[in-house]
């Protein structure tokens, strides 16, 4: 085994080498701008743009021409949203979306709200994580414009209903986002049986290069237009203007490749390495409790929590371990996870909540030695925890009165 | 961010941690914050005289927060009361290099030896 193992696949995957390999001849070699239209280099480029173009909409089923490259998620979220917005105001001023979403579409939609007089309508989700198709559609007004909901959530992996949710978005003719960016490449993604019409994704969550991601924006039936943010030489149909990274996108191309090819073995192979990551912790700890939902989830998500250990200080006692905690104690606003919250979770367990993200890299005895070295820094920290005690004497510690700080 | 060198070692080397009987004769205990704030502390002394001659604890909380009480533990043994009365979060921010964000951990210890001493001196005042 390789030191320090790296189970946080959510905030980004290492690049396969394959893919690096495909990007290479494009940095030095094939360095054409895809949009020099007279001459070899040019062409060149323009190809291999097209070819990763391809590669990128048959894995979620769209037409190549309904692509536009952009430099990661984030972008992509910021265009659908403002794009959106700034093309149909007129239609009318009212967003949905909901309370577990990514930061880039949550601080995008209140961004809209202050300086655009936006309405925004942030939906809750049940105990599991899930977005009730039946809150959809009840939010619906004449005056909606958008709904934007997440495919799979980066924290608990919960997958939302996004089928029963493209059925709602169709019937009342309104634009449907999905904010896919933990779901591509992971879990069948279909915008045609799913009535996506706008889809956010980028490639460094499926071991493609940092640096960039994807607009899906529908072409017909109906024919989804947006405004750019980005003004400029008129790129990608005029919707993102700028320079195509060329070695980036084919990057981004052979990793959609890989992930399709791969998909069907890799994600059973990764579910089975999850649930033993999941047995072998819960079978040995008490009192430790599951995020999100228990089926319908990412394959290689696991988020737990354990009572009375701050997730903070777990993190520390398996330093060689890379994991993301639900505690944002480094934070300047201490604040837990609001995803966690937004489940019901209790601000206690939500301090207590550790994020596993398994990946294509990750091999059997890893997960083994990952499952000993937990159960022994939650059984060390709970030795020294005045809660672990004070729940083993008997004590309610919901009937404490504490001295909020 | 990294954790300087005094806060690892005293989260993988508490000093003092662990329980008196809070019914013990000369044992002070003072137990500050809240679960949901994400940190827990339990200071204990146990008293001879005026002299604070062992200290433990225990704390829910991140490393900074570990090492702040384990600290304090260790300062705290061998002081009269008044003299571990004197120990300012400050001392304890400097002792450990704590950046900015981890500040209230080293606030949270000194409430907790007050909340110590405190809990002795009426324990004390009640028995005479």
């Amino acid at each position: 085994m390789k030191f320090p193992l790296y189970l946080d696949n959510h905030a980004t995957t290492p690049m396969d080498p394959r893919v690096l390999e495909t990007m290479l001849p494009y940095f030095v070699e094939k360095f054409g701008n895809a949009a020099s239209r007279n001459h070899a280099f040019g062409w060149e480029a323009e190809e291999a743009v097209e070819i990763a173009r391809k590669q990128l909409a048959r894995l979620i089923h769209a037409d190549p021409k309904e692509i536009v490259f952009t430099s990661g998620a984030t972008e992509s979220d910021n265009l659908a949203l403002k794009g959106v917005v700034e093309m149909y105001r007129e239609k009318g001023d009212h967003i949905i979306t909901c309370l577990t979403e990514h930061r880039a579409v949550l601080d995008t939609a209140k961004a809209l709200e202050t300086k655009r007089g936006i309405k925004v309508t942030y939906l809750p989700v049940d105990k599991t994580g899930l977005v009730s198709p039946d809150d959809v559609r009840r939010a619906i007004t004449d005056k909606t414009i958008l709904i934007s909901i997440m495919l799979a959530n980066n924290e608990i992996g919960t997958i939302n209903p996004m089928k029963e949710i493209g059925k709602i978005a169709k019937e009342k003719g309104i634009l449907l986002h999905c904010d896919a960016t933990q779901g591509v490449g992971k879990i069948p993604v279909d915008v045609q049986e799913m009535g996506i019409d706008l889809m956010s994704f980028t490639a460094h969550k499926l071991y493609g290069p940092k640096g960039v991601g994807a607009l899906y924006v529908r072409k017909k039936a109906p024919r989804v237009r947006i405004a750019p943010m980005i003004d400029g030489g008129g790129h990608e149909r005029g919707m993102r203007s700028g320079t195509l990274p060329v070695p980036l996108i084919v990057g981004f191309g052979k990793a959609c490749e890989l992930c399709e090819q791969e998909m069907p073995t890799e994600s059973v192979r990764l579910a089975k390495m999850r649930d033993h990551l999941q047995a072998g912790i819960m079978n040995s700890l008490e009192e430790v409790y599951l995020n999100g939902h228990p089926t319908q989830r990412l394959p290689h998500n696991l988020n737990i929590s354990f009572a009375y250990v701050e997730g903070e200080s777990l993190l520390m006692g398996v330093k060689e371990i890379a994991l993301s905690s639900g505690s944002a104690c480094t934070s300047a606003t201490l604040e837990p996870s609001y995803v966690l919250r937004a489940l019901g979770v209790g601000s206690d367990l939500a301090h207590s909540s550790i994020r596993f993200g398994l990946g294509r890299f990750n091999a059997d005895e890893e997960i083994d030695y990952t499952i000993k070295r937990i159960i022994e820094i939650v059984t060390k920290l709970r030795e020294m925890s005045p809660l672990y005690e004070m729940a083993k004497e008997g004590v309610d510690l919901k009937s404490v009165q504490w001295a909020v700080h | 961010m990294a954790y300087s060198e005094k806060v690892v070692d005293h989260f993988n080397n508490p000093r003092n941690m662990g329980s008196f009987k809070k019914d013990e004769e000369g044992v002070g205990t003072g137990i500050v914050g809240a679960p949901e704030c994400g940190d827990v502390m339990k200071l204990q002394i146990k008293v001879q005289g005026d002299k604070i001659v062992d200290a433990k604890f225990k704390t829910f909380g991140c490393g900074s927060a570990i090492a702040s009480s384990s600290l304090a533990t260790e300062w705290m043994k061998g002081r009269t009361i008044e003299e571990a009365a004197k120990i300012k979060n400050t001392d304890i921010v400097q002792e450990l290099n704590l950046p900015p964000v981890k500040i209230h951990c080293s606030v949270l210890a000194e409430d907790a030896i007050k909340a110590a001493l405190n809990d002795y001196k009426k324990k004390a005042g009640e028995s005479k």
